[in-house]
Protein backbone atom coordinates (compact mmCIF):
# COMPACT_ATOMS: atom_id res chain seq x y z
CA UNK A 1 0.00 0.00 0.00
CA UNK A 2 1.46 3.20 -1.04
CA UNK A 3 1.18 5.34 2.04
CA UNK A 4 2.54 9.00 2.66
CA UNK A 5 3.58 9.09 6.21
CA UNK A 6 4.31 11.84 7.49
CA UNK A 7 4.34 12.36 11.75
CA UNK A 8 5.52 15.98 11.16
CA UNK A 9 1.47 16.59 10.65
CA UNK A 10 0.62 17.88 13.89
CA UNK A 11 2.43 20.92 13.71
CA UNK A 12 1.88 22.34 10.82
CA UNK A 13 -0.57 25.08 9.75
CA UNK A 14 -4.23 24.12 9.58
CA UNK A 15 -5.22 27.41 7.70
CA UNK A 16 -7.83 28.27 10.38
CA UNK A 17 -6.07 31.48 12.13
CA UNK A 18 -2.62 30.11 13.63
CA UNK A 19 -3.34 26.53 14.93
CA UNK A 20 -1.44 23.73 14.17
CA UNK A 21 -3.30 20.28 14.08
CA UNK A 22 -2.02 19.87 17.69
CA UNK A 23 -3.71 22.65 19.33
CA UNK A 24 -7.03 20.72 17.74
CA UNK A 25 -6.25 17.91 19.64
CA UNK A 26 -5.49 19.39 22.74
CA UNK A 27 -8.92 21.43 22.37
CA UNK A 28 -10.36 18.16 21.67
CA UNK A 29 -9.68 16.20 24.45
CA UNK A 30 -10.21 19.40 26.72
CA UNK A 31 -13.74 18.56 25.61
CA UNK A 32 -13.56 15.09 26.11
CA UNK A 33 -12.10 15.77 30.13
CA UNK A 34 -15.41 18.39 30.21
CA UNK A 35 -17.92 15.77 28.88
CA UNK A 36 -16.55 12.65 31.00
CA UNK A 37 -16.49 14.46 34.40
CA UNK A 38 -19.85 15.72 34.35
CA UNK A 39 -21.47 13.25 32.87
CA UNK A 40 -19.58 11.14 35.09
CA UNK A 41 -20.55 12.76 38.07
CA UNK A 42 -24.20 12.99 37.04
CA UNK A 43 -23.93 9.26 36.54
CA UNK A 44 -22.67 8.03 40.30
CA UNK A 45 -25.30 10.45 42.07
CA UNK A 46 -28.34 9.25 40.28
CA UNK A 47 -26.53 5.57 40.20
CA UNK A 48 -26.43 5.28 43.31
CA UNK A 49 -29.66 6.28 44.26
CA UNK A 50 -30.70 4.10 42.01
CA UNK A 51 -28.65 1.45 43.10
CA UNK A 52 -30.01 1.38 46.86
CA UNK A 53 -33.75 1.49 45.31
CA UNK A 54 -33.14 -1.44 43.66
CA UNK A 55 -32.64 -2.81 46.72
CA UNK A 56 -34.64 -1.27 49.23
CA UNK A 57 -37.75 -3.61 50.34
CA UNK A 58 -40.30 -1.50 48.56
CA UNK A 59 -41.57 -3.18 45.37
CA UNK A 60 -42.82 -0.15 43.57
CA UNK A 61 -39.56 2.01 44.54
CA UNK A 62 -37.57 -1.19 43.32
CA UNK A 63 -39.47 -1.57 40.31
CA UNK A 64 -39.15 2.12 39.61
CA UNK A 65 -35.67 2.11 39.25
CA UNK A 66 -35.52 -1.95 36.91
CA UNK A 67 -37.58 0.01 34.88
CA UNK A 68 -34.86 2.83 34.81
CA UNK A 69 -31.82 0.13 34.23
CA UNK A 70 -33.84 -1.73 31.34
CA UNK A 71 -34.93 1.54 29.67
CA UNK A 72 -31.47 3.11 29.51
CA UNK A 73 -29.37 -0.35 28.82
CA UNK A 74 -31.19 -1.73 26.51
CA UNK A 75 -31.47 1.69 23.67
CA UNK A 76 -28.22 2.27 21.90
CA UNK A 77 -26.18 5.09 23.16
CA UNK A 78 -26.32 6.67 19.84
CA UNK A 79 -29.77 6.16 19.23
CA UNK A 80 -30.23 8.27 23.06
CA UNK A 81 -28.34 11.17 22.11
CA UNK A 82 -30.09 11.38 19.05
CA UNK A 83 -33.62 11.27 21.23
CA UNK A 84 -31.46 14.31 23.73
CA UNK A 85 -30.13 15.83 20.97
CA UNK A 86 -33.14 16.21 18.14
CA UNK A 87 -36.10 15.41 19.64
CA UNK A 88 -36.51 16.15 23.33
CA UNK A 89 -35.90 20.09 22.70
CA UNK A 90 -38.65 20.06 20.12
CA UNK A 91 -41.16 18.93 22.68
CA UNK A 92 -39.89 21.89 24.79
CA UNK A 93 -42.54 24.98 24.93
CA UNK A 94 -42.07 27.20 21.47
CA UNK A 95 -40.13 30.19 23.50
CA UNK A 96 -37.89 28.19 25.44
CA UNK A 97 -37.62 25.51 22.43
CA UNK A 98 -36.53 29.27 20.42
CA UNK A 99 -33.72 30.05 23.10
CA UNK A 100 -32.08 26.83 23.32
CA UNK A 101 -31.84 26.38 19.55
CA UNK A 102 -30.83 30.17 18.54
CA UNK A 103 -29.84 31.96 21.40
CA UNK A 104 -27.66 29.34 23.35
CA UNK A 105 -24.36 28.55 21.42
CA UNK A 106 -24.82 25.23 19.28
CA UNK A 107 -21.72 24.31 21.21
CA UNK A 108 -23.45 24.68 24.79
CA UNK A 109 -26.68 22.58 23.37
CA UNK A 110 -24.67 20.12 22.06
CA UNK A 111 -22.58 19.73 25.19
CA UNK A 112 -26.01 19.73 27.21
CA UNK A 113 -27.67 17.04 25.13
CA UNK A 114 -24.09 14.84 25.44
CA UNK A 115 -23.62 15.01 29.28
CA UNK A 116 -27.17 14.34 30.26
CA UNK A 117 -27.17 11.29 27.69
CA UNK A 118 -24.41 10.35 28.69
CA UNK A 119 -25.08 11.01 32.48
CA UNK A 120 -28.08 8.85 32.17
CA UNK A 121 -27.02 6.13 30.04
CA UNK A 122 -24.15 5.12 32.87
CA UNK A 123 -25.80 5.72 35.66
CA UNK A 124 -28.02 2.49 34.76
CA UNK A 125 -24.90 1.08 34.10
CA UNK A 126 -23.00 2.05 37.80
CA UNK A 127 -26.96 1.25 39.50
CA UNK A 128 -26.49 -2.26 38.40
CA UNK A 129 -22.76 -2.30 40.07
CA UNK A 130 -23.91 -0.39 43.31
CA UNK A 131 -26.61 -2.91 43.53
CA UNK A 132 -24.61 -6.05 43.43
CA UNK A 133 -21.84 -4.32 45.93
CA UNK A 134 -24.79 -3.92 48.53
CA UNK A 135 -26.21 -7.53 47.88
CA UNK A 136 -22.46 -8.82 48.06
CA UNK A 137 -22.70 -7.85 51.23
CA UNK A 138 -23.86 -10.64 54.16
CA UNK A 139 -27.33 -10.07 54.92
CA UNK A 140 -26.42 -10.20 58.80
CA UNK A 141 -24.64 -6.45 58.51
CA UNK A 142 -28.28 -5.19 57.18
CA UNK A 143 -29.84 -7.44 60.38
CA UNK A 144 -27.05 -6.44 62.70
CA UNK A 145 -27.92 -2.96 61.96
CA UNK A 146 -31.34 -3.32 62.35
CA UNK A 147 -30.82 -4.74 65.53
CA UNK A 148 -29.33 -1.89 66.94
CA UNK A 149 -31.50 0.09 66.17
CA UNK A 150 -30.69 2.03 62.59
CA UNK A 151 -32.95 3.38 61.10
CA UNK A 152 -32.95 2.34 57.50
CA UNK A 153 -31.51 5.38 55.53
CA UNK A 154 -28.58 4.83 58.33
CA UNK A 155 -28.24 1.71 57.85
CA UNK A 156 -27.64 2.01 53.96
CA UNK A 157 -25.74 5.24 54.98
CA UNK A 158 -23.27 4.35 57.56
CA UNK A 159 -23.21 0.54 56.69
CA UNK A 160 -23.74 -1.00 53.77
CA UNK A 161 -22.97 1.89 51.02
CA UNK A 162 -19.39 2.63 52.61
CA UNK A 163 -18.75 -1.46 52.38
CA UNK A 164 -20.76 -2.04 49.00
CA UNK A 165 -18.46 1.43 47.33
CA UNK A 166 -15.41 -0.58 48.51
CA UNK A 167 -15.90 -3.71 46.98
CA UNK A 168 -17.06 -2.03 43.45
CA UNK A 169 -14.19 0.37 42.85
CA UNK A 170 -12.79 -2.02 40.14
CA UNK A 171 -15.74 -1.76 38.11
CA UNK A 172 -16.94 1.59 38.76
CA UNK A 173 -13.44 2.28 37.31
CA UNK A 174 -14.31 0.13 34.26
CA UNK A 175 -17.35 2.73 33.93
CA UNK A 176 -15.33 5.21 34.75
CA UNK A 177 -13.14 4.91 31.45
CA UNK A 178 -16.42 4.10 29.44
CA UNK A 179 -17.01 7.12 30.20
CA UNK A 180 -14.33 8.68 28.32
CA UNK A 181 -14.69 6.47 25.56
CA UNK A 182 -18.38 6.91 24.90
CA UNK A 183 -18.00 10.77 25.07
CA UNK A 184 -16.81 10.06 21.55
CA UNK A 185 -20.37 10.34 20.30
CA UNK A 186 -20.97 13.99 20.94
CA UNK A 187 -18.60 13.64 17.80
CA UNK A 188 -21.96 13.01 15.92
CA UNK A 189 -23.40 16.47 17.04
CA UNK A 190 -21.13 18.73 16.06
CA UNK A 191 -19.41 18.65 19.43
CA UNK A 192 -15.42 19.11 18.29
CA UNK A 193 -14.13 16.75 21.66
CA UNK A 194 -10.60 14.51 20.84
CA UNK A 195 -12.91 12.02 18.09
CA UNK A 196 -13.77 14.89 16.09
CA UNK A 197 -11.00 16.95 15.84
CA UNK A 198 -9.25 13.37 14.97
CA UNK A 199 -11.73 12.97 11.94
CA UNK A 200 -11.08 17.19 11.06
CA UNK A 201 -7.57 16.57 11.27
CA UNK A 202 -7.85 13.66 9.30
CA UNK A 203 -9.79 15.46 6.30
CA UNK A 204 -7.89 18.11 5.93
CA UNK A 205 -4.57 16.93 5.87
CA UNK A 206 -5.41 13.44 4.24
CA UNK A 207 -2.82 11.96 6.58
CA UNK A 208 -5.65 9.91 8.50
CA UNK A 209 -3.33 6.70 9.93
CA UNK A 210 -1.20 9.67 11.72
CA UNK A 211 -4.07 11.12 13.05
CA UNK A 212 -6.14 7.82 14.09
CA UNK A 213 -2.82 7.03 15.45
CA UNK A 214 -2.37 10.20 17.99
CA UNK A 215 -6.00 9.54 18.99
CA UNK A 216 -5.42 5.88 20.02
CA UNK A 217 -2.48 7.04 21.87
CA UNK A 218 -4.30 9.86 23.50
CA UNK A 219 -7.47 7.58 24.78
CA UNK A 220 -4.83 4.90 25.80
CA UNK A 221 -2.66 7.62 28.23
CA UNK A 222 -5.66 9.12 29.28
CA UNK A 223 -7.41 6.18 30.16
CA UNK A 224 -4.44 4.09 32.00
CA UNK A 225 -3.35 7.16 33.59
CA UNK A 226 -7.21 7.16 35.17
CA UNK A 227 -6.97 3.62 36.21
CA UNK A 228 -3.76 3.90 37.64
CA UNK A 229 -5.48 7.07 39.93
CA UNK A 230 -8.13 4.65 41.05
CA UNK A 231 -6.06 2.04 41.64
CA UNK A 232 -4.44 4.19 44.05
CA UNK A 233 -8.04 5.18 45.07
CA UNK A 234 -8.63 1.92 45.66
CA UNK A 235 -5.95 0.99 48.30
CA UNK A 236 -6.09 4.54 49.98
CA UNK A 237 -9.54 3.33 50.97
CA UNK A 238 -9.61 -0.16 51.76
CA UNK A 239 -10.17 -1.38 55.44
CA UNK A 240 -7.69 -3.64 56.62
CA UNK A 241 -9.29 -7.26 56.65
CA UNK A 242 -12.32 -5.85 54.41
CA UNK A 243 -11.35 -7.21 51.49
CA UNK A 244 -8.32 -7.34 50.03
CA UNK A 245 -7.00 -5.68 47.42
CA UNK A 246 -4.17 -7.08 44.60
CA UNK A 247 -4.71 -10.25 45.91
CA UNK A 248 -3.09 -9.80 49.21
CA UNK B 1 19.15 25.30 -29.32
CA UNK B 2 15.38 25.08 -29.04
CA UNK B 3 14.93 23.04 -31.71
CA UNK B 4 15.80 19.22 -29.88
CA UNK B 5 12.82 19.63 -26.88
CA UNK B 6 10.39 20.01 -29.89
CA UNK B 7 11.94 17.08 -32.19
CA UNK B 8 11.94 15.18 -29.07
CA UNK B 9 8.62 15.44 -28.44
CA UNK B 10 7.53 14.90 -31.55
CA UNK B 11 9.10 11.73 -31.78
CA UNK B 12 7.77 11.13 -28.39
CA UNK B 13 4.04 11.79 -29.71
CA UNK B 14 4.69 9.52 -32.78
CA UNK B 15 6.13 6.78 -30.72
CA UNK B 16 2.77 7.23 -28.64
CA UNK B 17 0.11 7.69 -31.62
CA UNK B 18 2.07 4.46 -33.22
CA UNK B 19 1.61 1.94 -30.44
CA UNK B 20 -1.19 0.25 -29.93
CA UNK B 21 -3.19 0.56 -26.89
CA UNK B 22 -1.60 -1.88 -24.13
CA UNK B 23 0.27 -3.49 -26.13
CA UNK B 24 2.65 -3.29 -23.59
CA UNK B 25 2.98 -5.40 -20.74
CA UNK B 26 -0.06 -4.29 -18.03
CA UNK B 27 1.01 -3.01 -14.98
CA UNK B 28 -0.71 -1.82 -11.90
CA UNK B 29 -4.15 -1.50 -11.38
CA UNK B 30 -4.17 -2.61 -14.93
CA UNK B 31 -2.71 -5.87 -14.91
CA UNK B 32 -5.22 -6.63 -11.72
CA UNK B 33 -8.36 -5.41 -13.35
CA UNK B 34 -7.50 -7.62 -16.58
CA UNK B 35 -6.26 -10.15 -14.31
CA UNK B 36 -9.02 -10.46 -12.32
CA UNK B 37 -11.54 -9.56 -14.80
CA UNK B 38 -13.44 -7.52 -12.12
CA UNK B 39 -13.06 -3.71 -11.32
CA UNK B 40 -14.50 -2.36 -7.83
CA UNK B 41 -15.88 1.06 -8.33
CA UNK B 42 -16.05 3.29 -5.18
CA UNK B 43 -19.24 5.41 -4.50
CA UNK B 44 -21.07 7.33 -1.96
CA UNK B 45 -24.31 6.88 -0.74
CA UNK B 46 -25.51 10.37 0.08
CA UNK B 47 -23.89 12.70 -2.52
CA UNK B 48 -26.75 13.54 -4.32
CA UNK B 49 -26.91 14.06 -7.12
CA UNK B 50 -22.88 12.92 -7.31
CA UNK B 51 -22.97 9.55 -6.44
CA UNK B 52 -25.96 7.97 -3.90
CA UNK B 53 -28.42 5.13 -3.81
CA UNK B 54 -31.73 5.72 -4.75
CA UNK B 55 -32.95 2.36 -4.33
CA UNK B 56 -33.20 -0.84 -2.48
CA UNK B 57 -31.32 -2.37 -5.23
CA UNK B 58 -27.96 -0.58 -3.06
CA UNK B 59 -26.14 0.32 -6.43
CA UNK B 60 -25.52 3.81 -6.93
CA UNK B 61 -26.40 6.21 -9.19
CA UNK B 62 -25.77 9.98 -10.54
CA UNK B 63 -23.50 12.28 -12.31
CA UNK B 64 -19.92 10.90 -11.31
CA UNK B 65 -21.50 7.28 -11.38
CA UNK B 66 -22.38 7.83 -14.68
CA UNK B 67 -18.93 9.01 -15.65
CA UNK B 68 -17.58 6.14 -13.45
CA UNK B 69 -19.74 3.54 -15.95
CA UNK B 70 -18.31 5.50 -19.20
CA UNK B 71 -14.99 4.69 -17.77
CA UNK B 72 -15.45 1.22 -17.18
CA UNK B 73 -16.72 0.79 -20.77
CA UNK B 74 -13.97 2.44 -21.83
CA UNK B 75 -11.54 0.02 -19.72
CA UNK B 76 -13.80 -2.98 -21.69
CA UNK B 77 -12.56 -2.04 -24.99
CA UNK B 78 -9.36 -0.90 -24.31
CA UNK B 79 -8.23 -4.39 -22.36
CA UNK B 80 -10.97 -6.29 -24.65
CA UNK B 81 -12.93 -7.89 -21.90
CA UNK B 82 -16.48 -7.50 -22.78
CA UNK B 83 -17.18 -9.28 -20.01
CA UNK B 84 -15.60 -7.56 -17.24
CA UNK B 85 -17.00 -7.94 -14.23
CA UNK B 86 -17.98 -4.63 -11.95
CA UNK B 87 -18.05 -4.63 -8.23
CA UNK B 88 -19.28 -2.11 -5.90
CA UNK B 89 -17.77 -0.70 -2.51
CA UNK B 90 -19.40 1.91 -0.36
CA UNK B 91 -17.10 4.28 0.91
CA UNK B 92 -17.46 7.79 3.27
CA UNK B 93 -15.48 10.68 3.34
CA UNK B 94 -12.80 8.95 5.75
CA UNK B 95 -12.94 5.66 4.50
CA UNK B 96 -12.46 6.57 0.66
CA UNK B 97 -8.60 7.73 0.26
CA UNK B 98 -7.58 4.60 2.52
CA UNK B 99 -9.88 2.25 0.40
CA UNK B 100 -8.54 3.22 -2.77
CA UNK B 101 -4.85 2.94 -1.63
CA UNK B 102 -4.85 -0.48 -0.10
CA UNK B 103 -6.36 -1.76 -3.16
CA UNK B 104 -9.75 -2.70 -1.98
CA UNK B 105 -10.90 -0.45 -4.25
CA UNK B 106 -9.95 0.96 -7.73
CA UNK B 107 -11.51 3.78 -8.97
CA UNK B 108 -13.62 6.14 -6.87
CA UNK B 109 -15.92 8.82 -8.09
CA UNK B 110 -18.23 10.90 -6.08
CA UNK B 111 -18.36 14.60 -4.56
CA UNK B 112 -14.11 14.46 -3.99
CA UNK B 113 -12.69 17.78 -3.44
CA UNK B 114 -9.38 17.43 -6.19
CA UNK B 115 -6.79 19.33 -3.66
CA UNK B 116 -2.87 19.39 -2.93
CA UNK B 117 -3.50 17.76 0.70
CA UNK B 118 -4.95 14.38 -1.10
CA UNK B 119 -2.77 14.57 -3.87
CA UNK B 120 -0.05 13.50 -1.40
CA UNK B 121 -2.04 10.17 -1.23
CA UNK B 122 -3.88 9.38 -4.34
CA UNK B 123 -4.06 10.40 -7.88
CA UNK B 124 -6.85 12.60 -9.33
CA UNK B 125 -8.17 12.09 -12.92
CA UNK B 126 -9.08 15.13 -14.94
CA UNK B 127 -11.56 17.13 -13.24
CA UNK B 128 -15.07 16.14 -13.85
CA UNK B 129 -16.83 19.15 -11.83
CA UNK B 130 -16.43 22.40 -10.23
CA UNK B 131 -18.49 23.53 -7.35
CA UNK B 132 -18.47 26.84 -5.60
CA UNK B 133 -19.06 27.12 -1.71
CA UNK B 134 -21.97 29.32 -1.28
CA UNK B 135 -24.91 29.27 1.45
CA UNK B 136 -28.44 28.05 1.58
CA UNK B 137 -30.89 30.00 3.51
CA UNK B 138 -34.32 30.25 4.31
CA UNK B 139 -36.43 32.77 1.81
CA UNK B 140 -38.32 35.56 3.62
CA UNK B 141 -41.75 36.87 2.70
CA UNK B 142 -41.24 38.27 -0.63
CA UNK B 143 -39.09 35.09 -1.90
CA UNK B 144 -36.02 36.56 -1.18
CA UNK B 145 -32.73 35.14 0.16
CA UNK B 146 -33.44 36.12 4.72
CA UNK B 147 -29.38 36.49 4.63
CA UNK B 148 -28.15 37.42 1.25
CA UNK B 149 -24.24 37.12 2.18
CA UNK B 150 -21.33 35.55 4.64
CA UNK B 151 -20.85 39.50 6.21
CA UNK B 152 -24.97 39.18 6.98
CA UNK B 153 -24.34 35.84 9.19
CA UNK B 154 -22.31 37.81 12.15
CA UNK B 155 -22.85 36.80 15.34
CA UNK B 156 -25.73 33.65 13.75
CA UNK B 157 -25.81 30.15 14.26
CA UNK B 158 -23.72 28.32 10.34
CA UNK B 159 -23.93 25.16 9.88
CA UNK B 160 -21.52 23.05 7.64
CA UNK B 161 -20.57 19.43 7.51
CA UNK B 162 -17.72 18.34 9.06
CA UNK B 163 -14.77 17.25 7.06
CA UNK B 164 -15.36 19.64 3.76
CA UNK B 165 -13.53 22.34 2.66
CA UNK B 166 -16.33 24.14 3.82
CA UNK B 167 -16.02 24.03 7.44
CA UNK B 168 -12.49 24.84 6.82
CA UNK B 169 -12.65 28.24 4.99
CA UNK B 170 -15.64 29.13 7.35
CA UNK B 171 -13.85 28.96 10.29
CA UNK B 172 -11.30 30.76 8.68
CA UNK B 173 -13.31 33.42 7.61
CA UNK B 174 -14.49 33.59 11.15
CA UNK B 175 -11.11 34.24 12.71
CA UNK B 176 -9.95 36.59 10.98
CA UNK B 177 -12.80 38.96 10.21
CA UNK B 178 -13.90 38.18 14.04
CA UNK B 179 -17.62 37.79 12.85
CA UNK B 180 -18.60 35.71 16.24
CA UNK B 181 -20.46 32.96 14.14
CA UNK B 182 -21.37 30.02 16.23
CA UNK B 183 -20.22 27.34 13.81
CA UNK B 184 -21.92 23.93 14.06
CA UNK B 185 -19.96 20.71 12.06
CA UNK B 186 -22.53 17.93 11.51
CA UNK B 187 -22.13 14.54 10.45
CA UNK B 188 -22.79 14.50 6.99
CA UNK B 189 -24.89 16.77 4.59
CA UNK B 190 -28.54 15.64 5.38
CA UNK B 191 -27.76 16.22 8.80
CA UNK B 192 -26.43 19.87 8.09
CA UNK B 193 -29.58 20.49 6.65
CA UNK B 194 -31.81 18.77 9.19
CA UNK B 195 -29.94 21.66 11.40
CA UNK B 196 -31.12 24.35 9.27
CA UNK B 197 -34.90 23.22 8.85
CA UNK B 198 -34.80 22.77 12.21
CA UNK B 199 -34.10 26.51 13.04
CA UNK B 200 -30.41 25.11 14.82
CA UNK B 201 -29.01 27.02 11.90
CA UNK B 202 -29.84 30.15 9.75
CA UNK B 203 -27.39 29.24 6.78
CA UNK B 204 -25.66 26.27 5.70
CA UNK B 205 -22.33 26.64 3.86
CA UNK B 206 -21.18 24.04 1.58
CA UNK B 207 -20.55 23.33 -2.45
CA UNK B 208 -23.37 25.03 -4.21
CA UNK B 209 -24.23 21.59 -6.03
CA UNK B 210 -24.83 19.33 -2.76
CA UNK B 211 -27.07 22.55 -1.76
CA UNK B 212 -28.94 22.18 -4.35
CA UNK B 213 -29.28 18.44 -3.87
CA UNK B 214 -30.14 19.30 -0.46
CA UNK B 215 -33.08 21.84 -1.31
CA UNK B 216 -34.59 19.67 -3.62
CA UNK B 217 -34.85 16.85 -0.88
CA UNK B 218 -36.88 19.15 2.03
CA UNK B 219 -39.99 18.71 3.07
CA UNK B 220 -40.60 21.62 1.19
CA UNK B 221 -37.91 22.96 -1.58
CA UNK B 222 -39.54 26.20 -2.29
CA UNK B 223 -38.76 27.59 0.92
CA UNK B 224 -35.15 27.44 0.48
CA UNK B 225 -32.99 29.77 -2.01
CA UNK B 226 -28.72 29.15 -2.73
CA UNK B 227 -27.19 32.19 -2.15
CA UNK B 228 -23.84 34.42 -1.47
CA UNK B 229 -20.90 35.26 -2.60
CA UNK B 230 -18.85 31.60 -3.52
CA UNK B 231 -15.68 31.93 -1.46
CA UNK B 232 -14.33 29.01 -2.65
CA UNK B 233 -13.99 27.05 -6.02
CA UNK B 234 -13.23 23.48 -6.21
CA UNK B 235 -13.15 20.87 -8.68
CA UNK B 236 -14.13 17.60 -8.24
CA UNK B 237 -12.11 14.49 -9.76
CA UNK B 238 -12.31 11.23 -9.52
CA UNK B 239 -9.31 9.45 -7.28
CA UNK B 240 -6.76 6.38 -8.26
CA UNK B 241 -4.11 4.74 -6.66
CA UNK B 242 -0.72 6.96 -7.11
CA UNK B 243 2.11 6.50 -9.63
CA UNK B 244 0.15 4.50 -11.80
CA UNK B 245 0.26 6.53 -14.73
CA UNK B 246 -1.15 3.70 -17.11
CA UNK B 247 -4.42 2.96 -15.43
CA UNK B 248 -4.76 7.12 -15.05
CA UNK B 249 -3.97 7.62 -18.73
CA UNK B 250 -6.84 5.48 -19.42
CA UNK B 251 -8.86 6.94 -17.05
CA UNK B 252 -8.56 10.29 -18.30
CA UNK B 253 -8.65 9.23 -21.92
CA UNK B 254 -12.39 7.87 -21.23
CA UNK B 255 -13.48 10.96 -19.24
CA UNK B 256 -12.06 13.41 -22.21
CA UNK B 257 -13.42 11.45 -24.76
CA UNK B 258 -16.81 11.87 -22.88
CA UNK B 259 -15.51 15.61 -23.17
CA UNK B 260 -15.01 15.71 -27.06
CA UNK B 261 -18.22 14.17 -27.83
CA UNK B 262 -20.12 15.66 -25.71
CA UNK B 263 -21.58 13.13 -24.24
CA UNK B 264 -20.99 15.07 -20.90
CA UNK B 265 -23.70 17.28 -21.63
CA UNK B 266 -26.31 14.82 -21.94
CA UNK B 267 -25.10 12.78 -18.43
CA UNK B 268 -25.09 16.89 -17.02
CA UNK B 269 -28.74 17.41 -17.71
CA UNK B 270 -29.39 14.16 -17.20
CA UNK B 271 -28.45 14.92 -13.20
CA UNK B 272 -29.14 18.44 -13.02
CA UNK B 273 -32.01 19.64 -15.24
CA UNK B 274 -34.39 17.12 -15.11
CA UNK B 275 -36.40 15.34 -12.31
CA UNK B 276 -33.67 12.40 -10.87
CA UNK B 277 -34.55 9.34 -8.24
CA UNK B 278 -35.68 9.09 -5.81
CA UNK B 279 -38.52 11.44 -5.29
CA UNK B 280 -38.68 13.00 -9.34
CA UNK B 281 -37.37 16.18 -8.40
CA UNK B 282 -35.35 18.32 -10.87
CA UNK B 283 -32.39 20.11 -9.33
CA UNK B 284 -32.61 23.10 -12.08
CA UNK B 285 -29.02 23.65 -11.68
CA UNK B 286 -27.70 24.87 -15.17
CA UNK B 287 -24.29 24.46 -16.48
CA UNK B 288 -22.14 27.20 -14.68
CA UNK B 289 -19.12 28.81 -16.74
CA UNK B 290 -16.91 27.42 -14.37
CA UNK B 291 -17.67 23.59 -15.34
CA UNK B 292 -17.86 24.69 -19.37
CA UNK B 293 -14.11 25.52 -19.12
CA UNK B 294 -13.50 22.55 -17.29
CA UNK B 295 -15.11 20.56 -20.18
CA UNK B 296 -13.08 22.81 -22.58
CA UNK B 297 -9.72 22.67 -21.16
CA UNK B 298 -9.52 18.97 -19.09
CA UNK B 299 -7.30 19.78 -16.99
CA UNK B 300 -6.24 17.42 -13.39
CA UNK B 301 -4.96 20.04 -11.22
CA UNK B 302 -6.65 21.00 -8.11
CA UNK B 303 -9.18 24.29 -9.04
CA UNK B 304 -6.86 27.71 -8.40
CA UNK B 305 -7.42 29.30 -5.27
CA UNK B 306 -9.54 32.12 -5.15
CA UNK B 307 -9.33 34.62 -2.72
CA UNK B 308 -12.23 36.76 -2.23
Amino acid sequence: MNYNWDWGVFFKSTGVGSETYLDWYIAGLGWTIAIAVVAWIIALLLGSILGVMRTVPNRIVSGIATCYVELFRNVPLLVQLFIWYFLVPDLLPQNLQDWYKQDLNPTTSAYLSVVVCLGLFTAARVCEQVRTGIQALPRGQESAARAMGFKLPQIYWNVLLPQAYRIIIPPLTSEFLNVFKNSSVASLIGLMELLAQTKQTAEFSANLFEAFTLATLIYFTLNMSLMLLMRMVEKKVAVPGLISVGGK
Amino acid sequence: MRIVPHILGAAIAAALISTPVFAAELTGTLKKINDSGTITLAHRDSSIPFSYIADASGKPVGYSHDIQVAIVEALKKDLNKPDLQVKYNLVTSQTRIPLIQNGTADIECGSTTNNTERAQQVDFTVNIFEIGTRLLVKKDKDGKPSYADFADLKGKNVVTTAGTTSERIIKAMNADKQMGMNIISAKDHGESFNMLESGRAVAFMMDDALLAGEEAKAKKPADWIITGTPQSFEAYACMVRKDDPAFKKAVDDAIVALYKSGEINKIYSKWFESPIPPKGLNLNFPMSDKVKDLIATPSDKPAPDVKI
